[in-house]
């Protein structure tokens, strides 16, 4: 058997099978064991996809040697290896941290059932990604969705049992606007491979449903990448999850579904039927400000750092959706680019924070008074990351940034430069509150005795810390890699 | 063009639209997941209906047929049932967690709960 013909199907098939034998092992160090050579190898094959697709381009995999559009197909494309190195190399770091994080989040009974619901939530991300079918699409996101829905009940408050519900109705509502997506878009042409649903639709573009089809997809995956307003689901969620989910969770799920609504607009409808036939460009503009302002705004207010932070998510997918609407190559550069940028830097912020939890028990902001003097390290890579939401030179922040701005003088609204600037000040504000809080209070009483979080816990958290800086000073790695993605992306329909 | 040819789609609209309505007006978790269901349920008749050509039958070449139905949208959906009675039973699942936690399944009394509890935590 050929194993290097057979990576597409193995990047799923191996954390799917992995999920399984957790539950049949039971021990939790077992269970942990297995997820994490799972989730270290599809990170490998990951890579390995990387490079083929970066030397002999795109890959085309047929499960079952049934040929498209027939059979299911896994293409793997430049975006889609980008993500999927992205998605599966944040789950081989937050993994080796989960094992200290839920050690004192989770009774030790259930640690086997977290790593069972992170490998099916892997796969089935990974699955979204790699996946040229469009209802395959559905189904790996309600895979992913469903394992996300229990590990953010894992959570120790009882509110998670909320947020979990919440996000439960949400979500669902959701995937169910991107099944009728799906079915209309059936309906009009027979076929459910995306290249060749691309293809035959060229014709019928104006035809009404498929319009429909088009807003029925667009508001599905919207929900489900949290663009405002359409975020209600998100802050909570994000909150009350186990350190090691949120931490995941803000760092892929939202990024996987904006890579599924880039997928539909360039590779399905083509950005002509997007943004010529309908207002797509003002309306994404429209509401990726308001995503930017409000949500920075209401963040500037949050009493805890972890739905600070996660209001701070739903500002940055503003800007993801921001460069989406530019419909230029340097806008899509700046929101694939972004797509890593702010998964490492947002990814950093929760594995630190769940450190603090640990140390100070818990992440109020009057909590971490005076946080500096016993948890130096965590407080810096706090700062770090924040000045990347920021973004500031020699961060990643600070490319996205750039390459927004770029996109926004090209297009010549010098007006929207000077909005993407103000909203940065923003987050200067809320970032500031966290510094002032652990840098320039007195600590408070019984604070002197606290230590820094365990070293596994730490390891992991400063190396997407590293990650920040280091991608923000040596930008060819994503910003190639991202630009190569999007200029492959709009050659392909035009 | 006429209503009754229509009649499919009309009914799933008025399902789809019935289904969300409640979700949304609900407060009640349960409720919230009997309007979730309903929604969920429009869709599989959305795709099931085209798929059934009057006369049509299943797609075995022989030579005393020529008309065949799409068996294709049944498999999609049966796929669909499956995430639907999963989606169901998480759902349910973690209403009874809520129960236990708040003693409560209205959403207004959760949430004043949660106010409650952040006020005393002050």
């Amino acid at each position: 058997m050929d194993v290097a013909a057979n990576l597409p199907a193995l990047q799923v098939v191996v954390p799917l099978v992995a999920a399984p034998l957790t539950v049949l092992l039971r021990g939790r160090r077992l269970a942990f064991a297995v997820v994490l050579l799972a989730a270290w190898t599809a990170f490998a094959i990951a890579i390995a996809l990387w490079l083929r697709v970066d030397a002999s381009g795109t890959i085309s995999y047929h499960i079952g040697s049934w040929a498209p559009p027939w059979g299911i197909e896994y293409r793997v494309d430049r975006l889609s290896s980008y993500v999927l190195v992205l998605v599966s190399g944040i789950a081989a770091v937050v993994l080796p941290y989960s094992w200290p994080s839920i050690a004192r989040e989770l009774p030790p009974e259930r640690h086997y059932l977290f790593y069972t619901m992170f490998a099916l939530c892997l796969a089935g991300l990974l699955g979204m990604v790699i996946t040229g079918d469009a209802f395959n699409i559905f189904v790996f996101l309600e895979i992913s969705s469903l394992s996300t829905y229990v590990l953010i009940a894992l959570g120790r408050d009882r509110r998670a049992l909320l947020a979990a519900y919440q996000y439960l109705i949400m979500g669902t509502i959701g995937a169910t606007f991107i099944v009728i997506g799906v079915g209309l878009l059936y309906l009009q042409t027979g076929t459910l491979n995306l290249v060749d649903m691309g293809q035959r639709l060229h014709g019928i573009a104006g035809h009404r449903p498929v319009l429909a089809a088009l807003a029925f997809l667009t508001v599905g995956l919207s929900l489900k990448l949290a663009l405002f307003p359409l975020h209600q689901w998100l802050p909570n969620a994000y909150a009350y999850a186990p350190s090691a989910v949120s931490s995941f969770l803000a760092a892929t799920a939202t990024k996987v579904a904006v890579y599924a609504l880039l997928r539909f607009y360039y590779s399905v409808f083509g950005a002509n039927t997007v943004f010529q036939r309908l207002p797509m460009e003002e309306l994404m503009l429209v509401l990726a400000l308001a995503g930017m302002f409000v949500a920075s705004t209401v963040a500037c207010f949050q009493a805890d750092l972890k739905r600070l932070f996660a209001y701070s998510s739903v500002a940055q997918i503003g800007y993801i959706v921001l460069g989406l609407s530019f419909d230029s190559l340097a806008g899509l550069t700046a929101t694939i680019v972004h797509l890593a940028n702010h998964a490492l830097t947002k990814g950093g912020i929760f594995l630190l924070l769940g450190g603090v939890a640990v140390s100070m028990g818990g992440v109020s902001l009057a909590r971490v008074q005076g946080m500096a003097r016993v948890m130096p390290l965590t407080s810096f890579g706090i700062v770090i990351c924040g000045l990347s939401l920021i973004g500031v030179p020699g961060t990643v922040g600070f490319i996205s940034k750039w390459y927004l701005i770029v996109a926004a003088i090209e297009k010549g609204q010098w007006w929207l430069v000077f909005l993407i600037v103000i909203s940065s000040m923003i987050s200067v504000v809320y970032v500031g509150r966290f510094v002032e809080a652990a840098y320039f209070q007195a600590p408070r009483e019984g604070v002197r005795g606290r230590r820094e979080a365990p070293l596994a816990m730490l390891l992991p958290s400063g190396l997407l810390v590293f990650a920040t800086v280091c991608f923000g000073l040596a930008t060819s790695t994503t910003l190639g890699a991202a630009s190569l993605a999007a200029a492959e992306l709009l050659g392909g329909m035009r | 063009m006429s209503v009754a040819s229509h009649f499919a789609y009309a009914v799933t609209v008025f399902l789809m639209i019935a289904g969300l309505f409640i979700v949304i007006a609900r407060g009640n978790l349960i409720k919230k997941l009997v309007g979730l269901g309903i929604f969920q349920t429009s869709v599989y008749l959305l795709y099931i209906a085209p798929g059934k050509l009057i006369g049509g039958t299943a797609p075995i070449v022989t030579e005393s047929y020529g008309v065949y139905s799409n068996p294709l949208p049944h498999v999609l959906i049966l796929t669909a049932i499956v995430v639907g009675v999963a989606t169901l039973a998480l759902g349910l699942a973690l209403v009874v967690r809520i129960r236990e936690a708040y003693d409560s399944i209205e959403e207004d009394d959760i949430l004043a709960a949660d106010r409650r509890a952040a006020d005393a935590e002050r």
